[in-house]
């Protein structure tokens, strides 16, 4: 793997590799001193057109536990706001000479457009409303920790699946780990042409999510009352929201963060033993780690083995010093 | 409405008649006067002299062998943009005009819609005054249907009409009030001139409303735009359009035209409103004629245009529109952008494509030798472009205006391998592999244009 652009670029097995990696990064996170000296010397940009808070920080914690040194840009504040155009920015910061770019844009393709410009490894921290890799991945990982195995599970996507890029790289990891997903939303919300799209189900009530094994509450958005999506935040909370009358106590809860307590799901189940909320952003940190790792070592020299270093780099077992 | 002949538009080449030219054992195809076989194609005194035996006549002045190769009447493009005023970065008469002449064509009518708008007389007294210099080709500028492109109010129509405008339109946005596009047409019957349309309902393109542009739908929606998590624009907001202002044109017994085809919606809103007898003309682009959403997966800002390319089914819609005639003619939508404008994301890249070179290569290549569109039509149908906006389309009988384009139906070559005329380069055709090129275009009895390795070899 070059790059992790989008869910639609990854093998199954490169989903695997990375899950099993995490595994081991979460054995790392268990000792007292968690930080490994893996990419010590290499330098990792962090760009976001965006604002974050677990994405940014998850991406910025996994780099340090790795022992990268971490340039952190927030478009508020940089040249970014003075109007410099990315490829004029992604050149820039090229000439710290990153070995990756993590970068959050508000618009599809931009990861895709910077891996054409610069000769790091990008990383896809949502564009637009296309893909965010590394929140599929680390909800995979969650969701195989709590269930083995992702094959014939049935996963409810509930929410504003148009204006989400979760949902679109979720949909496509769930189903390439052999489980059948269903979205479902207002049909005002629900992208025309989506099951033919990305292989799923769509329904435009939760009827029927008895059946899942898991339900995937997304963020709703209250701009979206304005531009007519919906007529009222009442009325979707009335049909879409979670909460503990609509969730059995068998089906797992996920949602990809902030939550609007009160509108997609209710602050019992939020707070309820089906959640998996908390777990989601554990897995954030051992996931992203485990993607930075794939990236800059596996089948790439790092700086100092070409200059004759024979470390064995394949080998992510922690050393007990901290780095 | 009597038409009148393109060399009456604009150019630097107006009033002179050119040297006396000779094609010989050309392959001369011309549908619409009905001229299909092999001839000694004689030029003299900017007309078409004579058709005569091939290999007959020896003639003075230049003489070209053009066996195995074949002239067509020289094609008329009544969609291009050439920036000017305002973006003469991007392109000018003089760039834009040499990218028709490359591309074959004998005429071009160039959009209103630039920085400032055309939208008074001295605009359009100045623009023709800079044709006249410096364009290349015979070159007509429309005027703006509304002041500014505002959309609220009329422009001076018939005053713009008087300083030599050639039609009307606010062209890159659709006249969205219903009432102005009534106007306009009520004001053609003193004005005359043919009302171009870009029909878009920006409350169906444009998901978060109307005065939301930069939330606008940015490509075609349907399965790609579900797989990118792009707004979408859907075919109706084009179709709806084009039913309502044709239901317009029929009330005020006016006449319209509408521009760039995309979807199988509009192709049946035009078709339905011909068959009741609407006065309604229609133009579809290569682009739309060739290409897919399916070429958007690459989020490759060249394939971003609008309106958007749609799916497989819009575009055999478009194919057989073409054929059947419910689609008069070929338009490029010629719309250079500077690079910095396409370097970008996808939903924040300017729309537009160039097209004007590689037009009638990417038609004979992908349309006519799989043998999707017999040459004959596509031939006509790229110069019928001149009949709406009221000039005679070129003909190659004896006694013609000497506009003619010589084709190498044989040459391979790759979109863009040579550079481009045009100032600038983005044409989603670039890189690719066409065959058949354009070798030279004759304007009234002038040579307008030799390709480079062409001119080479009979220099």
């Amino acid at each position: 793997m070059r790059h992790l652009l989008a869910i639609g670029d990854l093998e199954r097995t490169d989903i695997d590799r990375i899950m099993e990696r995490a595994e081991g990064f979460a054995e790392v996170g268990r000792r007292d001193i968690k930080k490994v000296p893996t990419l010590r010397g290499r330098t990792i940009v962090s760009l976001f057109y965006e604002s974050s808070t677990r994405t940014s920080s998850s991406f910025e914690l996994a780099a340090k536990r790795l022992s990268a040194d971490v340039v952190s840009v927030k478009s508020t504040g940089s040249s970014i706001d003075k109007g410099e155009s990315l490829k004029d920015t992604i050149a820039t910061l090229g000439a710290y000479g990153p070995e990756a770019i993590v970068i959050r844009s508000p618009h599809a393709g931009a990861a895709q457009l910077v891996a054409g410009w610069s000769d790091a490894a990008v990383i896809n921290a949502g564009d637009g409303k296309h893909e965010h890799p590394s929140q599929a991945l680390l909800d995979v990982y969650t969701l195989l920790r709590r269930l083995g195995s992702l094959e014939g599970k049935r996963i409810w996507i509930v929410g504003d699946v148009l204006h989400s890029r979760v949902a679109r790289s979720n949909v496509l990891a769930f189903r390439m780990m052999g489980a059948e997903v269903t979205v479902c939303g207002p049909p005002t919300l629900i992208p025309r042409d989506v099951a033919a799209a990305l292989g799923c189900r769509v329904s435009y009530e939760l009827d029927g999510m008895e059946e899942a094994d898991v339900v995937y509450a997304l963020r709703m958005q209250r701009e979206r009352m304005r531009e007519s999506f919906v007529p009222s935040i009442r009325e979707y909370a009335a049909r879409y929201q979670i909460d503990s009358r609509r969730l059995s106590p068998r089906q797992l809860l996920m949602h990809p963060g902030p939550v609007n307590r009160g509108v997609e799901l209710s602050g019992e189940v939020i707070d309820g033993p089906n959640s998996l909320v908390t777990e989601q952003v554990e897995s954030g940190l051992v996931v992203r780690m485990a993607i930075l790792y794939e990236l800059l070592t596996a089948g790439r020299p790092r700086p100092d083995e070409r200059a004759g270093d024979t470390d064995d780099v394949s080998d992510p077992t922690p050393i007990r010093e901290p780095a | 409405m009597t038409a009148k002949p393109i060399s009456s538009l604009d150019w630097r080449g107006g009033g002179v008649a050119g040297g006396d030219l000779v094609l010989r054992r050309a392959s001369v195809l011309d549908p619409r006067a009905g001229i299909d076989g092999t001839y000694d194609i004689v030029i003299t005194g900017g007309e078409i002299s004579a058709l005569a035996d091939p290999g007959s006549v020896d003639g003075k002045g230049e003489v070209i062998d053009a066996e195995g190769k074949c002239v067509f009447p020289a094609f008329f493009d009544p969609h291009v943009h050439l920036r000017v005023p305002g973006d003469e970065d991007e392109e000018d008469i003089e760039t834009g005009t040499r990218a028709a002449a490359a591309g074959g064509y004998c005429g071009v009518l160039a959009m209103a819609n630039t920085d400032p708008p055309v939208d008074s007389a001295a605009d359009i007294l100045a623009l023709r005054e800079r044709a006249s210099g410096e364009a290349s080709v015979p070159t007509g500028f429309l005027g703006t249907v509304s002041r500014g492109l505002e959309g609220g109010e009329l422009t001076e129509m018939a005053e713009l009409r008087d300083a030599g405008a050639v039609g009307f339109s606010d062209d890159g946005l659709p006249i969205a009030n219903a009432r102005l596009m009534r106007r306009a047409l009520q004001y053609q019957h003193l004005v005359g001139a043919n009302v171009a349309l870009h029909e878009e309902d920006h409350d169906l393109s444009r998901p978060a409303g109307a005065h939301a542009p930069h939330l606008g739908g940015v490509m075609h929606e349907g399965v790609v735009s579900a797989v990118l998590g792009l707004a979408g624009v859907p075919s109706v907001a084009e179709s709806t359009m084009i039913a309502r202002d044709a239901a317009l044109a029929a009330y005020e017994d006016a006449r319209i035209h509408v521009q760039h085809l995309s979807a199988r919606e509009s192709v049946e809103a035009v078709a339905a409103a011909k068959e009741a007898g609407v006065r309604i003309t229609c133009e579809a682009t290569p682009h739309h004629l060739v290409l897919t959403d399916e070429e958007v997966r690459s989020l490759d800002s060249r394939f971003k245009m609008n309106p958007p390319l749609r799916s497989e089914d819009d575009r055999q819609a478009i194919v057989d529109g073409l054929r059947s005639g419910v689609i008069d003619c070929v338009a490029t939508d010629h719309a250079p952008h500077a690079a910095e404008e396409k370097e970008v994301p996808f939903e924040e890249a300017a729309m537009g494509v160039t097209g004007l070179e590689t037009a009638f290569s990417v038609l004979h290549s992908e349309l006519v030798l799989p043998g999707v569109l017999d040459l004959g039509v596509l031939v006509e149908r790229m110069s019928a472009g001149a009949s709406p906006f009221d000039f005679d389309p070129p003909r190659l009988a004896p006694g013609s205006e000497a506009s003619l384009v010589l084709f190498d139906p044989d040459a391979e070559w790759e979109a863009g391998a040579d550079g481009w005329e045009s100032r600038s380069d983005n044409s989603c055709f670039a890189g690719r592999r066409l065959r058949g090129r354009v070798l030279m275009t004759v304007v009234g009895g002038q040579v307008v244009y030799r390709q480079r390795s062409f001119a080479m070899g009979v220099a």
